[in-house]
C-alpha cells in the first residue's frame, strides 16, 4: 500500500483541478489537511493492515518498487507534520484564495516527491522523485515573484542542476556494473567492484550531489538565500523537511543500503559534518535577519546529523535519525515563529524589533521552547538527540569531533539567545505598540510543534525505543 | 574515438557560446547546436533511443519554444547589448578556464576502466515501448507530475504579468 502515498495525492490534485473551481478552492485546504493527518497517523502506528496489504494489480501496473522500513516511517512522519504546519501557516500568509489554491497544489506535489524519495528502492526512481521535489520547490520559493524570491529560486535551481548532473553521471557509471537499477542489485554489484577507481569516483560524485541538496558546507551557497527569500510558509517547508528528505535522508539511505560504510566515507562525512557545525554556528552569530540566522543554524544542525551518522555505529545512526526528527520539529517551529513575526512586524530585521513577547505571548513562548530545544537544553527533544550523537562520537573513538560537537552546542545556544533577546525580550520598540498576536492558525501550528518538542523530550525513552532505535539494526544489516 | 573527441570539443564550444554570448536568440541557437552534437554523440555511442529523445525534445521542441518566446520580447538597443556583453564576460570569464582545467585533469588522471561488466538485462531495454511501458512506468508517472508542476509554475509566475500587459 505505500504506493497510495503517491497515487492518492496525485489523483486528488487532478480532481481538484477539474471544473467547479470555486468549490475546489475551498476543498483543497481540507484535502491537504486530511492527507497530512492520515499520513501522520499511519506513520505513527505502522498499521500492518494498511502497510502490509498488497495492491497487486496497481503495483504491477506501475512497476512500483516501494518498500518501507523504520527509517522510512520516521521520514514519513516528519513529512506529514511539517507539511501540516506549512499548510496552517499558508492559510494565514497567502491571502488570495486563487493563489493559495495553487500554493496548496504545489505543496501536495512536494510531499508526493518526498514520499517517493523515502519509499522507493530504485536508484533512477529516487532521482525522479528528487527532481519532482526540487522543481516544485523552485516554484514555491519564487511564489511571490519578488526580486529576492526569484534570485533565491535561481540560485537553488542552478546548484540543484549541478547536483542532478552529478547524481545522473554517477548512476550512469554505476550502471556499467549493475544488472538493474534496484538498490539491492547495485549494492551487490558495487561490492564486487569495490576496489574499482571508477566506482569510487561514482560514489564520490553521487555523495557530492547529495551534499549540495543537503546544504552542507562547502556546498551550502544556495541555502541561506533560498530560505530567506522564500515566502514564510515555504521557509518552514524547506528548513523543516525538504533539504532533509532530498539531501540528508538520501545520503543515509545511499550509504547505508548501497555503498556501505568505508573508512574513507566515514572520514569525509565526519570532516564535512564538523565543518558545517562550526561554520553554520559562527555564520548564524553574525546575522541580523531572523530567517537568515535560522538558515545558517540549519546548516549547523544538519552537521550534527552527519556527524552522528558518520560514526557508523548503531547508536550514532539512531541518534542521527532522531536528530532529523527533532530538527524537523524545532526548526519548523522557529520558522513558523519567524513567519508570525514577519507578518505582524513587517520585517525580519532583528535590529528593528524588541519586546515582541509582550504583544505576541504565544509566539514568544513557543519560540523560547524551540530555541532551547535547538540549543540542546534538557529535557527537551533536541537535548537527547545531540546527547546521543556526542556519546556515539566518543564511543567510536572520534574524540576531537566529540569535543567540537559539544563546544558548538554552546555557540548554538549563544546565537539563539541573542535572537530571543533581540526579538522577544526587553522593552517594546517604538512603533510596535499596535502589534497583535499572530493568526490563530499560525499560533496553532506553533503550539502543536512546541508540544511535540516537549512531549518527545519527556517521553524520550519510549519514543527513542519505538522509532529511532530500530533504524540502527536495519542500516547495520 | 578521434571523431568523438572532436564532437566533444564542438559541443563544449557551443555550450560556452550559449552561456557567454550577448544575444538571447543566438544563445537559443547555441543550445540547439549543443543538443544536436549530443544527439550525434549518442548515436555514435550506441544509444539511439536517447538520441531520438534529445533530437526531438531538446534540439527541436525546446528551441522552437525558446525562439517563439524570444520573438515576443522587446529587443535591446545596440548600446544595451554591448554593456550586457561586457558585464557577462566579466562575470563568466572563469567558465572556459574551469572547462579547460577539468578537461586537462581528466586527460592526465586517466581513470582505468577496471569494472566487472554486469550480466545485464539491458538488451531488453532497447525497445522503446518496453522501456517506457513495461519497465519504467513509475518514472513516466514522475514525468507526468513534472509536467503538472510546469503548468502550475507557468500559471503562477507569468499570470500576473500577462494580466498587466493586457
Amino acid at each position: 500500500m505505500p504506493s497510495l502515498l503517491i497515487l492518492i495525492p496525485l489523483f486528488g490534485i487532478m480532481i481538484l483541478n477539474l471544473p467547479f473551481r470555486r468549490l475546489m478552492h475551498k476543498a483543497a485546504f481540507w484535502f491537504a489537511f486530511a492527507l497530512c493527518m492520515i499520513q501522520i497517523a499511519l506513520a505513527i502506528h505502522h498499521y500492518p493492515l494498511f502497510w502490509g496489504y498488497e495492491l497487486v494489480q496497481l503495483d504491477s501496473f506501475f512497476r512500483i518498487n516501494f518498500s518501507l522500513d523504520h527509517l522510512s516511517f520516521v521520514m514519513l512522519l516528519c513529512i506529514g507534520i511539517v507539511t501540516l504546519a506549512t499548510l496552517l501557516v499558508t492559510r494565514h500568509t497567502v491571502f488570495d484564495e486563487k493563489e493559495r489554491f495553487k500554493f496548496i497544489n504545489l505543496l501536495i506535489i512536494t510531499s508526493i516527491g518526498m514520499n517517493g524519495i523515502v519509499t522507493v528502492r530504485d536508484i533512477f526512481s529516487l532521482y525522479v522523485f528528487l527532481e519532482i521535489t526540487a522543481i516544485a520547490s523552485f516554484v514555491l520559493i519564487a511564489f511571490e515573484k519578488d526580486v529576492y524570491g526569484l534570485e533565491g529560486a535561481f540560485k537553488y535551481m542552478m546548484l540543484s542542476a549541478v547536483a542532478s548532473v552529478m547524481i545522473l553521471s554517477s548512476i550512469a557509471l554505476i550502471l556499467l556494473v549493475a544488472p538493474s537499477t534496484s538498490f539491492s542489485a547495485i549494492h551487490d554489484a558495487v561490492r564486487q567492484s569495490a576496489d574499482s577507481k571508477l566506482i569510487i569516483l561514482a560514489m564520490g560524485i553521487f555523495l557530492s550531489g547529495l551534499l549540495i541538496k543537503g546544504g552542507l558546507v562547502p556546498f551550502h551557497g544556495w541555502l541561506p538565500d533560498a530560505y530567506t527569500a522564500a515566502p514564510s510558509a515555504v521557509s518552514v517547508l524547506l528548513a523543516g523537511i525538504v533539504t532533509k528528505a532530498a539531501g540528508i535522508y538520501t545520503i543515509i539511505r545511499v550509504v547505508g543500503s548501497i555503498f556501505g560504510f568505508t573508512d574513507t566515507v566515514k572520514a569525509i562525512l565526519l570532516a564535512l559534518g564538523a565543518i558545517s557545525v562550526i561554520v553554520g554556528a559562527l555564520a548564524a552569530l553574525g546575522q541580523n535577519d531572523f530567517k537568515r540566522m535560522l538558515a545558517y543554524s540549519s546548516i549547523s544542525q544538519v552537521g550534527y546529523i552527519i556527524l552522528g551518522f558518520a560514526t557508523g555505529t548503531p547508536l550514532g545512526i539512531a541518534g542521527a535519525v532522531f536528530h532529523i526528527f527533532n530538527h524537523s520539529i524545532f526548526k519548523s517551529l522557529l520558522f513558523v515563529n519567524a513567519a508570525a513575526v514577519e507578518a505582524e512586524a513587517g520585517t525580519s530585521d532583528m535590529d528593528k524589533m524588541g519586546g515582541l513577547a509582550a504583544k505576541m505571548p504565544y509566539t514568544g513562548i513557543t519560540s523560547l521552547i524551540g530555541m532551547l530545544s535547538a540549543g540542546g537544553m534538557p529535557p527537551l527533544a533536541g537535548f537527547w538527540s545531540k546527547f546521543i550523537i556526542i556519546i556515539a562520537l566518543w564511543q567510536s573513538g572520534n574524540h576531537t569531533y566529540c569535543v567540537i560537537a559539544a563546544l558548538a552546542g554552546v555557540l548554538t545556544l549563544a546565537y539563539l539567545l541573542v535572537m530571543q533577546r533581540k526579538v522577544f525580550f526587553g522593552k517594546l520598540r517604538e512603533g510596535m505598540q499596535d502589534l497583535q498576536e499572530a493568526h490563530a492558525g499560525v499560533v496553532a501550528a506553533a503550539i502543536i510543534l512546541a508540544a511535540i518538542t516537549i512531549g518527545v523530550g519527556l517521553l524520550f525513552p519510549a519514543v527513542f525505543k519505538a522509532f529511532a532505535e530500530p533504524v540502527k539494526e536495519l542500516l547495520i544489516k | 574515438m578521434q571523431l568523438n573527441l572532436l564532437l566533444l570539443v564542438v559541443m563544449l564550444g557551443a555550450a560556452l557560446w550559449t552561456v557567454m554570448g550577448r544575444s538571447l536568440l543566438k544563445a537559443a541557437i547555441g543550445l540547439a547546436i549543443t543538443s544536436a552534437v549530443i544527439t550525434i554523440l549518442m548515436f555514435r555511442l550506441d544509444s539511439p533511443l536517447a538520441a531520438v529523445f534529445e533530437l526531438s525534445v531538446c534540439t527541436g521542441l525546446i528551441t522552437v519554444v525558446f525562439v517563439s518566446t524570444i520573438s515576443l520580447t522587446k529587443p535591446l538597443t545596440h548600446k544595451e547589448i554591448i554593456e550586457l556583453s561586457k558585464d557577462r564576460i566579466k562575470r563568466f570569464w572563469y567558465l572556459p578556464v574551469i572547462v579547460a582545467v577539468v578537461a586537462l585533469a581528466l586527460i592526465l588522471i586517466k581513470v582505468k576502466n577496471d569494472l566487472v561488466p554486469a550480466e545485464s538485462a539491458w538488451e531488453l531495454f532497447k525497445d522503446v515501448k518496453s522501456v517506457l511501458w513495461n519497465f519504467r512506468q513509475l518514472d513516466m508517472f514522475g514525468q507526468i507530475i513534472v509536467l503538472i508542476i510546469g503548468a502550475l509554475g507557468v500559471s503562477i509566475l507569468f499570470e500576473e504579468r500577462r494580466r498587466d500587459e493586457w
